[in-house]
């Protein structure tokens, strides 16, 4: 059972990984990449992760809902109807990319993989938290971090108008430069 | 259905969204191919949880450690593709390649 499910999964996620750049829709590449996510999180519940898997599947779910949005504001041809190619070196890409899994494939068959030691504990949910919350530590708060950092970073970046453009490089400005006057007694 | 199996399944999908990434001219399509090098990674990370050392929580903290990659990598790119294209109507890497003033 198992066994058959991977296969489909394994197939399915690296056919549509495919498809992702093969799509002239924009629409359609999008769900092909959501298509090939979501088998990756399947992958994880057939390993026996079922919670690290749900969480890949609704993440992957919203982040492709948003990534589908940026497409559309973003791509000079979204729906694909006027045919036109947006490559650049596809000949050198292909040698790396093949190289590249030529030698992921033999270093993967090659290596002496260390025998299974221990077993899965009953609620691996349980351990990975317990983990976190304990001798990772460290990790789950340079995430917190991370995270925190990436919230800040994406606001600066996304302002359009900031307080360096409203009251200058100096922030002396006794009145702010807005476009359209008023809001708060301005 | 071993580990070897799983481990060239991620590899198929970390190289077909490092070609993506590659070939892609524009910026949301590159960062689809980084997706795709990331589930990669993912499932890779699962595999050896389950197949090498599954008494250890490591594996499963670097799939979170990798999922925490994916959706700041989501963020910070779509927001350097906001700022880009406000400050110069760019949408395509070759576009944005020349450094300026």
């Amino acid at each position: 059972m198992s066994t058959a499910a991977f296969w489909a999964l394994a197939v399915l996620a690296v056919a549509s990984g495919i498809m992702v750049f093969r799509f002239d829709s924009m629409a359609r590449a999008t769900f092909s990449l959501l298509t090939a996510l979501l088998c990756v999180g399947g992958e994880l519940i057939v390993l026996g992760l079922d919670y690290l898997g749900v969480v890949t599947v609704l993440m992957m779910t919203i982040e492709m809902a948003i990534m589908a949005v940026f497409m559309i504001m973003f791509m000079m041809n979204p729906a694909g109807l006027m045919p036109m190619t947006m490559l650049h070196n596809r000949r050198g890409a292909a040698l790396i990319c093949a190289g590249s899994f030529t030698s992921l494939v033999v270093g993967i068959l090659l290596v002496p993989w260390p025998r299974r030691v221990g077993r899965a504990p009953a609620d691996p949910t349980m351990d990975l938290g317990m983990s976190l919350m304990g001798p990772q530590m460290l990790t789950m708060m340079t995430l917190g971090m991370a995270l925190f950092a990436t919230i800040v970073a994406t606001v600066v970046l996304a302002t359009r108008r900031g307080r360096y453009d409203r009251y200058g490089d100096d922030l002396r400005a006794a009145r702010p430069d807005d476009p359209v006057r008023g809001g708060v007694g301005r | 259905m071993n580990l070897e199996l799983f481990l060239i399944t991620a590899a198929a999908l970390f190289c077909v969204g490092l070609y993506g990434a590659l070939t892609q001219q524009s910026i949301v399509m590159l960062m689809m191919g980084l997706e795709l090098m990331l589930g990669g990674v993912i499932l890779a990370a699962g595999a050896a949880w389950h197949h090498i050392a599954p008494a250890a929580a490591d594996g499963q903290v670097l799939i979170v450690v990798a999922i925490t990659a994916m959706a700041v990598e989501m963020a910070i790119g779509f927001a350097v593709v906001t700022a880009l294209f406000r400050s110069r109507e760019v949408d395509t890497t070759d576009m944005a390649a020349e450094l300026r003033e």
